[in-house]
């Protein structure tokens, strides 16, 4: 008689089930202390099922051979002189963003999956989070060693962590992934696992990893769909505990709910950045950001969202408001840099004529009317040697901490704003999404460290532009400023006249 | 509003026989191809059967090595040892 092999799904029973057990020197309450206070009321963990059955040594075994190819192409491009081949200098910028910007949240997230896996009580999702966790890890190393052989000879990544901690524009994402961190296990698990991996990591890796596929960066092609190969693991956890939470309990979801809400209008709001990269940075276009939302928000969320109904989940508040808002954010956002580039560790430029022409294909509905006429200005005053700086310091939202220039929805020639008092003092927000937020949980964010607000406290290296320039450990002159003009473009240029000749 | 089930996959040589399978199988498929990858979409479920990408690959395969190509995916996961499948069936 042959010995029937055990299925898949009896075989992961097997290997990761009764694995835990109560403990008795400890009260369960007093070894997992954090899994109470949040209101989450759940009956029964071995109800958690695992979408993806992977056993640790699967895990292991795939992402071995995940990491063998990765450095089989880094290496590859690294020995064929890959940064000389890609489409224009420019693109550069589009990496260093991702380096200073999106890197270290990975490590953020790292961190609050180890966190979470050791303070969940049951043993499903602690497996799932500790995966998570290193896969997190993985990501980090693989783009700090992707992106280092740029910094052999572009500026602006060099001091990538310690600008991380200071720099304005990098408190978006810090301050997101802080705020996740700080929340419970529970609102941990909604805001990355859910409404970050599930709903909006797509919008983040897919088209733009494409966007560096198609502008000739085969290093940031490959660990981009490395670690998004990861994600579809991450997707599928973000999906069962929503499941799980709205299952075990009709009080939970209220809150869940709220969760849903807050983290959607917080991912919405830092993903602006890849709106920007995707409509402004990448010199050859993949999609759109508007039609970036469309395939991956409105059509999958609402694929989505349809399923969760019969859980009484509804769409995120401000879904709506968001969509609008897909006709503008790109541009606002590319306007904000531009007139703060001396403060930026990046390149920005005008668009050309080409460019101009693509994005008013690609947003009939508003970029003639409302952007198209500044981008002409300020290249008009470039010419004249003129070039506009806003040597102000903007007011900054008291919880997205992005620059207050966003305009009201369906109005875009107002600069919406929204106040809140709290201990008698004033709190400002860019959005209804930000400050309901704000007025959610007052307490946590009239702590937060808003960097404007820093500097006009004496926080930040000094008084003067240079003095906090000097802090941020920027390389003025290299790191910041105009692409054109910049020792990136004279670089670039060389390297290309360098092709000419060997043509000739 | 239909469901869309939903997998993207690299456009590589180790995924053309899974995207081959899929397309074979799935006689509602719809492809849209990007730089680098290929997004596979089907209203309410998208299958990949481990016997057709055997039948293509010509050596035993386990669904799971899906693993290796996968992108991103929409809708609820069901894997076993004979296919993968992402649906928004109950």
């Amino acid at each position: 008689m042959t010995v029937k092999k055990l299925g898949l799904k009896q075989r992961y029973a097997h290997m990761t089930r009764g694995l835990d057990w109560e403990t008795s020197y400890q009260p369960m309450d007093k070894v997992f202390p954090y899994d109470s206070f949040e209101g989450i009321k759940i009956k029964d963990w071995s109800a958690w099922e695992d979408p993806f059955r992977l056993t640790m040594d699967s895990y292991w075994k795939f992402q071995a051979e995940k990491e063998r190819k990765l450095y089989a192409v880094l290496d590859a491009f690294a020995q064929n002189n890959g940064q000389t081949h890609l489409s224009d200098g420019r693109y550069v910028n589009v990496v260093k963003l991702f380096l200073t910007g999106i890197s270290p949240a990975e490590y953020q997230a790292h961190r609050g999956f180890a966190w979470v896996g050791r303070h969940l009580r049951g043993v499903g999702p602690r497996v799932a989070a500790q995966m998570q966790s290193l896969d997190e890890l993985r990501h980090i190393q693989t783009q700090i060693h992707t992106i280092s052989h740029y910094n052999k000879y572009f500026d602006g990544i060099a001091e990538w962590p310690h600008m991380h901690d200071r720099v304005w524009y990098l408190s978006v994402p810090k301050s997101f992934f802080d705020d996740a961190r700080t929340a419970g296990p529970f609102e941990y698990m909604i805001a990355i696992g859910f409404a970050f991996e599930y709903l909006l990591t797509n919008l983040l890796f897919v088209p733009f990893m494409s966007g560096a596929a198609y502008n000739g960066d085969m290093s940031t092609v490959t660990f981009g769909f490395s670690a998004q190969s990861d994600e579809s693991r991450h997707m599928t956890l973000g999906i069962e505990v929503i499941k799980f939470l709205l299952e075990q309990h009709p009080d939970n979801l209220p809150i869940v709910q709220k969760w849903v809400d807050k983290w959607f209008w917080r991912g919405f709001r830092v993903l602006g950045l890849v709106a920007m990269m995707m409509d402004y940075m990448l010199p050859k276009k993949v999609m759109s950001w508007k039609e970036a939302w469309q395939i991956y928000f409105t059509e999958a969320g609402g694929s989505l969202f349809q399923d969760l109904e019969r859980y009484g989940l509804k769409v995120p508040k401000y879904a709506d408001v968001a969509t609008e808002a897909a006709e503008h954010i790109s541009h606002q956002n590319w306007a904000i840099f531009y007139q703060y580039s001396h403060a930026a560790a990046f390149h920005t430029w005008m668009p050309d004529k080409e460019h101009l022409d693509w994005l008013s294909e690609k947003y009939p509905n508003t970029f003639d009317k409302y952007y198209r006429p500044r981008w002409e200005m300020w290249a008009q005053a470039e010419k004249e040697g003129k070039r506009f700086y806003n040597m102000a310091l903007p007011q900054l939202c008291q919880v997205c901490q992005i620059p207050m220039a966003y305009t009201e929805p369906g109005d875009p020639t107002t600069i919406a704003f929204r106040q809140s008092q709290f201990h008698g003092e004033t709190y400002h927000c860019c959005s209804d999404g930000c400050k309901d937020i704000f007025d959610g949980e007052p307490e946590k964010y009239a702590q937060a460290w808003l960097p404007v607000h820093q500097i006009f406290q004496g926080n930040c290296g000094g008084a003067t532009v240079p003095d906090v320039l000097a802090w941020y450990k920027m390389n003025v002159g290299a790191d910041n400023m105009d692409y054109v003009g910049s020792p990136d473009e004279a670089l670039w240029n060389q390297w290309q006249s360098g092709k000419m000749k060997a043509a000739e | 509003m239909k469901q869309i089930a939903s997998l993207t996959l690299l456009q590589n040589d180790e995924a053309r026989p899974i995207i081959e399978a899929i397309l074979a199988d799935n006689a509602n498929a719809r492809v849209m191809n990007m730089h680098g990858a290929i997004k596979i979409d089907c209203d309410d479920e998208l299958v990949v059967n481990r016997a057709s990408v055997e039948e293509r690959l010509g050596r035993t395969w386990d669904p799971q090595e899906i693993h290796l190509v996968l992108v991103s995916m929409a809708g609820n996961l069901d894997e076993d040892d004979d296919r993968f499948l992402v649906g928004w069936k109950h």
